[in-house]
């Protein structure tokens, strides 16, 4: 593997009583799009913040680049780009008033800050809105500044929470399009939270945090491996009852997962008519499917991502 | 010029013009910050000019009180923007900045004294119709104390912003510490003829050597020979700034609380 450009060791934080991360060891190499994928409240955001030198994490330590967050901050925001959930832009102040403001806080010279701004407005297709008052731009545009605020620099990490947020799907797809340019062409380390399997899909590698928990750290497509075979879901009645009667009648295990049953079976296409000879008149609805990043997340936390299926349509 | 030393001075230069652009741009501040202050003016000037035995008319004494309210209110609504930063996201970006907080407080506080400031400095103009004569070396000392008084307060509205989440427990603070710190300044009524449990509260607020400061400025001699000697308020109101500087870097510089990071 590349040079590790970002390392955690065994980071832990507390939030009075609560532990918000427990024992997180990762390693982002440089080039290398890496995604932070877990539950509101996982964990995600706590990691972010202590190595944006934010927050001092209680435990543990973590360096950008060979400067350690809490030793030397100062060497780690020069290394550092980041964009947090709501653009860091000021609404009153142009898209250009903006750019410029931050780049002299991350000390550029005059000239070079204005070819760069340039540079940057032209590669996120804002040349026409920098004299547009960010306070006046839809959202998806907004998160476009905000990230070419945050790459003014050419900082070798970036570091962006829930960057696709409030996106379209085009805008979403533009974002993914940057950040792969951004890999390939500079070498750029990139740490992306999520909470979205789409996202989480396009990383090279995944970290799943649960609880302030590592729970596994690979490639998707490893992840997605280890658990092998079909997922089949399965809608109908009471979950519990359907979920007993379906191990019963057929002698699969079954999970209940967010008012589902679960099994993972291979050849899951030819357990579907059994399953509706069995119970008939039971099933609503099923699905068969590869496993998803999600099937990973409740294979090994068993609960789903989402607690409600109502916040993750939003 | 040392690069880091340069780089600060952009950073301090940039937050500041920021705070300037942002003020004209939000006409309804200039305003706001403005007519507050003169209303009570006329109000509180003409309403008591009956009543008021002091030497000269209540309008002329309550004037540097009202020059002191100005400053207080820009002062003070400037670093409410440290509240809406945060929350809005545009303060984290900030943070993650490669530049010492000292440089955030010092581009913050300068920017609310130049627009306390200048609004202060409108008020100036009204010099010649109170009868007043300070000369341009009183009207310079004049300058010196509101620009002391104006850094004094920012910092001070910085610590307090910094520490909240919310703009309504700003204006609670505003309410009820800001507002009798003005009110026992000899800004609003001369502190000789106070009530016996007020002296020490007036004694002690630092606000009341700025106001005597700038009375002295302004009209030599005018407010007695209870009131502090000039030197010694001066002393106070330039020892006020500094102590709410640093103390506005010391808190900027500890680690954030998990809620206001």
């Amino acid at each position: 593997m590349s040079y590790a450009i970002v390392e955690t060791n065994a980071l832990g934080h507390n939030y009075g009583e609560r532990r918000a991360l427990d024992g997180v060891s990762l390693s982002i190499a440089a080039g290398e799009i890496f995604g932070l994928l877990g539950p509101n409240g996982g964990g995600k955001t706590t990691l972010f913040r202590i190595l944006a030198t934010l927050i001092r994490a209680a435990r543990g330590s973590a360096s950008i680049d060979g400067h350690d967050v809490v030793r030397d901050p100062h060497g780690v925001r020069r290394r550092l780009g980041v964009a947090f959930q709501s653009p860091s832009l000021d609404p009153v102040l142009t898209v250009h008033e903006n750019l410029a403001h931050h780049g002299r806080l991350q000390g550029l010279a005059r000239g070079d800050l204005g070819a760069r701004i340039d540079e940057l407005l032209a590669a996120f297709d804002l040349a026409d809105r920098a004299g547009a008052r960010v306070g006046t731009l839809s959202g998806g545009l907004a998160r476009r500044a905000d990230l070419a605020r945050a790459l003014l620099h050419r900082p070798p990490v970036v570091l962006l929470d829930e960057p696709t947020t409030g996106l379209d799907p085009r805008a979403r797809l533009d974002l993914w399009r940057h950040l792969d340019l951004l890999r390939t062409q500079q070498g750029t380390a990139v740490l992306v939270t999520t909470h979205l399997m789409e996202d989480a899909e396009r990383c090279d590698r995944l970290l799943l945090l649960d609880r302030g928990h590592v729970v596994a750290q690979d490639t998707p497509d490893a992840l997605r491996r280890e658990i092998g075979g079909d997922v089949i879901v399965i809608r109908g009645g009471d979950p519990e009852t359907l979920a007993d009667d379906i191990g019963r009648k057929l002698g699969e295990s079954v999970s209940v997962v967010d008012g589902t049953c679960r099994i993972r079976r291979a050849r899951g296409h030819e357990f579907v008519p059994a399953l509706f000879e069995a119970l008939p008149g039971r099933i609503e609805a099923v699905s068969v499917g590869r496993p998803t990043l999600e099937d990973v997340f409740i294979q090994r936390t068993g609960h789903p991502l989402w607690e409600d299926k109502e916040s993750a349509a939003t | 010029m040392n690069s880091t030393l340069a780089a600060t001075m952009g950073a301090v230069t940039t937050l500041w013009w920021r705070d300037i652009v942002r003020f004209y741009r939000q006409r309804s501040r200039i305003v706001g910050a403005l007519a507050t202050p003169l209303i009570f003016w006329l109000l509180l000037g003409s309403g008591f000019s009956g009543s008021f035995r002091a030497e000269g008319n209540y309008a002329t004494f309550f004037y540097p009180g009202v020059m002191v309210m100005i400053v207080l209110f820009t002062a003070i609504f400037s670093t409410i923007s440290v509240i809406e930063d945060r929350r809005e996201g545009f303060l984290q970006g900030v943070l993650v900045a490669p530049i010492s907080r000292g440089a955030i407080v010092a581009g913050k506080v300068l920017g609310g004294s130049t627009l306390a400031l200048g609004q202060a400095a409108l008020l100036l103009a009204a010099i010649p119709w109170l009868g007043l004569r300070p000369g341009a070396s009183g009207l310079a000392l004049a300058l010196l104390v509101l620009t002391l008084i104006a850094l004094a307060l920012t910092a001070l509205g910085f610590i307090i912003a910094w520490q909240l989440d919310s703009t309504q427990g700003f204006h609670a603070i505003m309410n009820l510490v800001l507002m009798p710190m003005w009110l026992l300044s000899g800004a609003f009524f001369p502190p000789t003829g106070a009530a016996g449990w007020m002296r020490p509260l007036i004694a002690v607020n630092p606000l009341t050597y700025g106001v005597a400061a700038l009375r002295e400025a302004l009209a030599p001699g005018a407010a007695g020979t209870d009131a502090p000697s000039f030197g010694l308020a001066l002393g106070v109101t330039a020892a006020f700034a500094l102590v709410t500087f640093l103390a506005a870097r010391a808190l900027a510089e500890r680690p954030l609380d998990a809620r206001l990071a």
